[in-house]
């Protein structure tokens, strides 16, 4: 058996075991993200969006909609990988892989793309739940499609490196509760960035989660705060830079090895 | 051929302690190899170094000929370990936590079933194929790490402390198990507290203390060294006073068990012999202590109570 197809086996592998760990937990995994979602829908959708009118030439509720999808399957992506492998570390599982011959980058797809898959399930739930509160429309389905894998991917992978180096529980939710929860509220989920002062309009450019929003917004409505190109090539930056340090961990055994 | 070649193999920890100090061993292949020392010695550093668990600081280590600096694959692909702690998702189901094994190795999924049907039936666990981890008794548990050891068939079988916590009973079909598996062809490295094991199953062995070894040898040959053995009577009668027994001593522990030294060149026979004149009648008789285990105590707590004495 030649090695690439011997590579394929275990990718697929790790892909299974991850997909099948969220699954069977469903009630921690899949279920949370769409009652949040479907507060929000009610309570900033339904209740103060009537309030605000239009925003970008849609319905509140319709222009919040791609924002809210695109913020359960960040924190979805990243939590999935983020969880799954520490707990790995913990229980010393990570050894099973650490002794077989499975290259670091294979055990880096199969977890990060255990992560995307349940970014997507969950952004397809929320999506469904959506659609008992507004229209939804597609206006470049390639895009949406594009960005929103990218971002599960990015998520993924830095919820990778955040389960590399957590040493404890707690170290797992570090990150999500101080960095990744208030980008994404500053990421104009809930607005348009042109509605801020400048200064600010302009430092929240220098939020990822802006792009990704902005990004699978105009994937799904047309309207965007950022240039769709730029929101992807960000994307792809930040990608290429995690992935790289992903992989040079993995490689060293950071936080895995002695 | 070599199984196993260990060259100047050392390990410093972040923290400065060294746990080897550039050790040298070679394994034969198709060997049973015992690999002891006491707790700390650095048996499970080194095979940690050897599964790639843990970064080597310096020497080599080759697995039937595969470097594990320039073909670390090829090497693992050897190798299948029994670590010394559960190391298993809990909440995984037992035929998942075999055939994902498989998987990491490159079996596809439909083979990989059918091997964990045959090492779950061999290792008594099929039956409990459907339930998560959690769920099996120390015992299972560490079963379950055999099979899933052995689901890629792996021509190097590292088992850090299998029997450690196990009953008699387990702990024997588990050897029956093990050897069979040697005869096979499969080579067998065995670390271990219980040395009466290792007398019973391996071939060659080396004792490892303070990260060096300390010997490396045929089983036999380490065996040889004992310059005296104790036994124990089990008396018919009870005594009051060891006898008088020409060229052996002897004690009573109690009024029905009489202890007597024998040194190597001295027949079992003539102490018979002795004690039939005498008339004393013996209802059975044991060795006082694992012959390993004698020696053993000799090379590693003998030698650091020499240092100490020196130290002091």
């Amino acid at each position: 058996m030649n090695r690439m197809k011997e590579n394929y086996i275990a990718f697929q592998t790790i892909l299974i075991k991850e997909v099948t760990r969220f699954i069977r937990i469903w009630s921690q995994t899949i279920v949370p993200p769409a009652i949040t979602m479907t507060l929000y829908f009610v309570i900033f959708g339904g209740l103060i969006g009537k309030r605000v009118g239009q925003m970008g030439g849609f319905d509140y509720m319709q222009y919040i909609a791609p924002g809210l999808i695109m913020m359960s399957v960040i924190t979805s992506s990243y939590a999935n990988v983020v969880s799954s492998f520490f707990s790995s570390k913990f229980q010393r599982s990570i050894e099973e892989l650490l002794v077989s011959p499975t290259p670091s980058a294979i055990v880096l797809l199969g977890f990060t793309l255990g992560g995307v898959v349940r970014g997507l399930l969950v952004g397809l739930m929320v999506t469904v739940v959506a659609l008992f509160f507004t229209h939804l429309t597609i206006h470049h389905v390639l895009i949406m499609l594009s960005v929103v894998f990218l971002s599960a991917f990015l998520f993924s992978l830095a919820g990778l490196i955040n389960g590399i180096f957590a040493k404890k529980f707690d170290d797992v939710n570090i990150i999500p509760v101080f960095v990744l929860t208030p980008l994404t509220y500053l990421g104009g989920v809930f607005y348009s960035i042109s509605l801020l002062p400048s200064f600010w309009e302009h430092a929240s450019r220098l939020n990822p989660i802006l792009y990704m929003v902005s990004g699978f917004r105009y994937g799904m409505l047309g309207v965007s705060d950022i240039n769709v190109v730029h929101a992807i090539l960000v994307l792809l930056l930040f990608i290429v830079l995690l992935f790289g340090w992903a992989m040079w961990l993995l490689e060293k055994g950071v936080g895995i090895r002695t | 051929m070599k199984a196993l070649e260990i060259n100047q193999l050392a390990k410093t920890y972040h923290n400065g302690v060294t746990a080897l100090k550039g050790i040298s061993f070679d394994v034969e292949a198709g060997d049973f190899f015992a690999l002891l020392g006491p707790n700390g010695a650095g048996k499970t550093t080194t095979i940690g170094i050897i599964t790639s668990l843990v970064n080597k600081s310096g020497g080599s280590v080759k697995v039937f000929g595969h470097d594990i600096d320039s073909e670390l694959s090829a090497a693992k692909a050897e190798i299948g370990l029994v670590p010394q702690e559960f190391n298993f998702g809990v909440f995984e189901k037992i035929i998942h936590i075999v055939v994902n094994q498989a998987g990491y190795y490159g079996i596809p999924r439909k083979l990989a079933y059918q091997r964990a049907e045959i090492y779950l039936k061999k290792l008594g666990l099929w039956e409990k194929r459907d339930q998560a981890a959690r769920n099996l008794s120390g015992g299972m548990k560490r079963r379950l790490m055999i099979a899933r050891a052995l689901v890629h068939k792996p021509r190097l079988l590292i088992l850090d402390e299998p029997t450690a916590g196990v009953d008699i009973e387990l702990r024997r079909s588990m050897w029956d198990f093990l050897k069979e598996i040697n005869e096979r062809g499969t080579t067998v490295i065995l670390t271990t507290h219980y040395l009466e094991e290792a007398e019973n199953l391996c071939r060659n062995i080396a004792i490892i203390d303070h990260g060096e070894i300390v010997e490396n040898t045929r089983m036999r040959t380490l065996l040889d060294k004992l310059t005296m053995e104790t036994f124990v009577l089990y008396l018919e009668e009870a005594m009051m006073e060891p006898p008088q027994l020409d060229g052996f001593t002897c004690r009573l522990a109690d009024e029905y068990t009489l202890e007597v030294d024998i040194i190597k060149g001295q027949r079992v026979n003539d102490l018979f012999q002795q004690l039939s004149k005498l008339d004393i009648k013996a209802t059975s008789m044991r060795n006082k202590a694992n012959r390993l285990e004698e020696l053993f105590i000799k090379m590693v707590y003998g030698k650091n109570n020499e240092e100490q004495q020196v130290s002091s």
